[in-house]
């Protein structure tokens, strides 16, 4: 320290005026957006892990019917209402691999109900890629090989049999594909209508602004559920399901945009504020090209993160009306029909496990939150 | 005596990294004011929110104490649990921080959040604390405390809202007073007046006050101690009159050396020749609707009223004035972003006796070419370039836009602009948000001279840079102008900036023009109290030259308390007149 009279003090260390003005200033900044985001979304361990899960979900949509041991629809007349069974490897303290025990049903007339018994003496041990019932491998190769089959003279109900001896778990498998695309076509119809509607009243402003945000007052005072009943009512009955089932998401879809088109017009209206935005008008950009070059990029990751918090919405939504019985109907499955057949109170008591299908509702929902909480945390990773 | 504030040895980091405030020491006794200076990343802004520990969550303090000892005993700041800590915030050390909008809530009328203070150190009942706060914000300079103790912040101005939040500092009575760069968001004549007050102040209360700023001219006209910090450690300290007297090390003499002031001129210039025009304001005006709630009548207010603007080829005409004077909106009128109301008309001389275009009335081929040869560089660099374009892309846009060359040749021409605005064109593949606020000014500047343009509008491009950037992006554009044949409309508050770069200067007060002339002439001569009171205001980094209170005071109130031969009548101007060739003032003659 070089104090001098007057408590003066001059740095010792020999100062140079280099500063290289090329040269980042924060190197750790210079990277896409997206790897960005990934560095922050990394953090969030919730949102990853379920982010993982849900990538895992829609990958073994495809091929559900190959892991399936069952076709949704074989029925088992001598196995009504079995309850889940159990998979295990040991029997008596020696190592057999994976194998069931047989189940007999049993009438019991005095309480009228199914009651099975398990005959623990002889274990069977499971075929694997065996031929069973035939599928469309990702819908369009037919396969007759599964990964796991019943061995003969048993059953494999994992997650037990509903009322006409069906197979719960490969069911959900099977719900699956319908239940989780509603939500995937849904919010592309949503995504394309809101970003439309919300892009031009945001970039527009005006009349046409004054007439979507009216339009969306209109359609957000709807009551939702009767809307609904009332556009699934009017689905012809003699549709295939198919047709029914697109119909549907169609709904959900259009009646899920008024809340995407106004946050698309809230972040134009602020984006339209930035500088960058400006200098291109300036340079003579053209609305479409100022709005496909500099505002969608900045601003797609938001529509994103909400586009994945409301994709649980309309799988709930599908899941209702289907268990009103106004949505997707036999002979297709999904979550929401099978728990239409578990609308009896009675039979849930005795046959709890057919209201399983509740279980991926609830995780798949709960996933969806999570994750697009975690993209929705990481989507400014300009902030530290 | 023992000192009011000391801090000893005071090193700070981030995570694993090196820390940014490295072994910082010095002391401040009471009633004296010190002053924390450096430019953004300095460390001083962190230094100073240790004290009272508010630093962002992820910073640690390594080492390092600081000691507190006003008349109520010692303690030791950093050691103190935090119940405790929050009864010396607010209380005994309170604070002022830069964006006087933020730091006051909008919900709660001015009165509650200031009485807060004393209902929570105090205990004090209702009625007893709004007296206090009533009389502190009459202290506090406030004509009509009562109507401020009813307002919401959003009703004042920003140097009101300065005052009230001083008022909030200062109610309590504290023994140290800490203002994080309290004038930085203000105008120069706002900021002169709130300089006054927190001088005032303190010489009536004995507190200390420690002032962190980068402005050496603050620093001139505030401290008696001064403390330059750099890259997180202390450069020079000593006594103001020592250090900005005598600067001794390097880095303190750059800032000096970067340092803007107005000139002082022994003669006035020659009046300038408006022969050779490129760009012509005539009669502009426009005026805005506000629609209040919707059953009120619409009310409009003039932007800005009457303006005639001549910029000469290879010449930068400057237009000074402070937020809200209607500068920017003369700017994007200027570049056909605005239609002015009738009867006014911008008029663009592409080449020497050419026939001049109608901006606001082009056709579609001629506008193509009017914004090839206008370009405009904006005052924020960190929202002026797009997040997720890399910085090639940014810069090959606008040929992209007029479709001029192939890949190939955008690419060469960017990288040509980037060596012209003294970066490497290593540049070209990396993302804007690595890279320092002057160098994304540069880059900004390049972007609009990729099309080669002819006249440059530039929109405060300097009020968001540090001192000694800002002397850099000075130099810089006063290289290019001449190198490649520019003229320039500039934009700024500062007439200090202006006085390096324009041949003439217009000034603005409330969307008209009150004064017009070469800066020499304006410095020499400067005949409109306006125009006084913001050569006035300007802080010198000179103890011997403070500012002069009654001169700001006179000028840069309503143009209703200007003297008689310059006052407006409501709306009502008197009307621009030439007193000598190439000056004009608006005055009744």
């Amino acid at each position: 320290m070089s104090i001098q009279p007057s408590n003066r003090f001059v740095d010792p260390t020999p100062w140079v005026d280099d500063a290289d003005i090329s040269s980042p200033e924060r190197a750790d900044m210079d990277a896409p957006a997206w790897r960005l985001m990934w560095h922050k979304f990394r953090r969030h361990k919730l949102a990853l892990i379920s982010g993982i899960f849900l990538l895992c979900c829609y990958l073994i949509l495809p091929i559900a019917g190959f892991i399936a041991p069952y076709t949704p629809n074989e029925r088992s007349a001598d196995y009504l209402y079995a309850p889940p069974q159990s998979i295990n490897l040991w029997h008596e303290g020696e190592f057999i691999g994976p194998y069931v025990y047989p189940i007999t049903a049993k009438a019991d007339l005095e309480n009228f109900r199914w009651t099975y018994t398990t005959d623990e003496t002889r274990p069977l041990p499971l075929k694997f890629f065996c031929k069973g019932g035939t599928y469309n491998l990702f819908g369009l190769f037919p396969s007759d090989t599964h990964l796991v089959c019943a061995p003969e003279g048993a059953s494999v109900f994992l997650w037990g049999s509903d009322r006409l001896g069906r197979d719960m778990f490969s069911r959900i498998l099977y719900g699956a594909q319908l239940s989780l695309t509603v939500g995937l076509i849904g919010i592309s119809v949503s995504f394309v209508l809101g970003i439309t509607f919300g892009a031009i009243a945001g970039y527009l402003g005006g009349t046409p602004d004054w007439i979507i945000n009216r339009m969306i007052e209109i359609l957000r005072s709807i009551p939702e559920l009767p809307l609904w009943l009332a556009l699934s009512a009017a689905v012809p009955s003699n549709w295939g399901p198919v047709a029914v089932f697109f119909i549907i998401s169609v709904i959900l879809g259009i009646l899920d945009w008024p809340g995407l088109a106004r946050s698309v017009r809230a972040k134009f209206l602020s984006l339209r504020e930035e500088e960058y935005v400006r200098a291109a008008e300036m340079m003579g950009a053209k609305p479409s090209r100022v709005i496909r070059r500099h505002m969608l990029p900045n601003f797609m990751s938001h529509l994103i993160a909400s586009a994945t918090l409301s994709i649980p919405a309309m799988i709930l939504g599908e899941t209702a009306l289907s268990y009103l019985g106004l949505g997707l109907r036999a002979p297709a499955v999904s979550w929401g029909v099978m728990l239409n057949d578990a609308q009896n109170l009675a039979s849930i008591e005795i046959y709890w496990w057919t209201s399983i299908p509740m279980l991926p509702i609830i995780v798949v929902v709960l996933a969806f939150n999570f994750l697009g909480d975690g993209l929705r945390a990481s989507l400014d990773p300009y902030k530290s | 005596m023992t000192p009011l504030l000391e801090i000893d040895a005071l090193t700070i980091g981030f995570g694993n990294a090196d820390p940014v405030v490295r072994d910082v020491s010095f002391s401040l006794q009471a009633g004296e004011t010190l002053a924390l200076v450096g430019e953004s990343g300095s460390g001083k802004t962190l230094t100073c929110r240790s004290i009272l520990r508010i630093l962002p969550e992820a910073a640690q303090i390594r080492s390092g104490q600081i000691i507190y000892d006003d008349a109520k005993g010692a303690i030791d700041l950093l050691g103190m649990p935090e119940p405790a800590l929050r009864k010396i915030r607010g209380n005994r050390i309170s604070m002022i921080f830069q964006e006087p909008m933020r730091s006051l809530s909008p919900l709660h009328r001015l009165g509650d959040q200031v009485a807060e203070v004393l209902r929570i150190h105090r205990s004090m009942g209702r009625s007893e604390a709004k007296r206090m706060v009533l009389q502190e914000f009459e202290h506090v300079g406030f004509s009509d405390a009562e109507r401020v103790w009813r307002s919401y912040p959003f009703e004042l101005s920003g140097g009101m809202r300065q005052r009230a939040m001083i008022a909030m500092a200062m109610v309590a009575k504290p023994d140290l007073l800490i203002a994080d760069e309290p004038t930085t968001a203000l105008d120069v004549t706002t900021q002169a007046q709130v300089l006054a007050l927190i001088n005032k102040l303190q010489s009536e209360t004995g507190m200390g006050v420690l002032l962190v700023t980068h402005d050496l001219g603050v620093v001139a006209n505030m401290a008696q101690q001064v403390v330059v910090m750099n890259k997180g450690r202390i450069m020079e300290s000593g006594q103001a009159a020592d250090v900005l007297g005598d600067p001794r090390h390097g880095y303190t003499r750059k800032l000096f050396a970067a340092a803007t002031s107005i000139p002082k001129v022994a003669t006035p210039a020659r009046a300038p020749a408006h022969e050779n025009l490129i760009m012509e304001l005539r009669n502009v005006s426009k005026t805005f609707t506000l629609r209040t709630t919707g059953w009120r009548e619409l009310t409009t207010v003039f932007a800005c009223k009457d303006v005639n603007l001549q910029v000469e080829r290879g010449k930068t005409l400057a237009l000074v004035g402070e937020s809200g004077s209607g500068k920017t909106t003369c700017a994007r009128l200027a570049l056909g972003a605005e239609t002015p109301d009738n009867g006014g008309e911008v008029l663009f001389y592409p080449e020497p006796n050419a026939p001049p275009l109608p901006v606001h009335n082009l056709t579609g081929r001629q506008r193509t070419s009017f914004q090839r040869q206008a370009q405009m560089v904006f005052q924020d660099p960190y929202s002026s370039l797009s997040p997720r374009m890399r910085i090639g892309d940014t810069l090959t846009e606008p040929l992209d836009i007029h479709n001029i060359g192939t890949r190939a040749e955008r690419r060469d021409k960017a990288a040509e602009m980037l060596e012209l605005v003294g970066l490497s064109p290593d540049m070209l593949t990396r993302y804007p948000h690595a890279f320092s606020g002057g160098q994304r000014q540069r880059l900004s500047i390049a972007r609009a001279l990729t099309l080669n343009p002819k006249l440059l509008i530039c929109d405060e491009p300097t009020s968001a840079l540090d001192v000694s950037v800002q002397h850099q992006i000075l130099t810089l554009l006063e290289e290019i102008r001449s190198r490649a044949g520019l003229s320039y409309l500039f934009i700024s508050h500062d007439l200090a900036v202006v006085a390096r770069i324009a041949d003439e200067v217009a000034v603005m007060r409330q969307g008209v023009i009150v004064e017009q002339a070469p800066p020499s002439t304006l410095f020499y001569n400067p005949r409109h109290p306006y125009t006084k009171a913001l050569i006035a205001a300007q802080p010198e980094p000179d103890i011997s030259r403070p500012i002069n209170l009654d001169q700001v005071a006179q000028g840069a109130g309503a143009p209703s308390s200007w003297p008689e031969m310059f006052r407006f009548e409501g709306t009502s101007v008197p009307a621009l007149h030439e007193i000598e060739p190439g000056h004009k003032v608006r005055c009744h003659v």
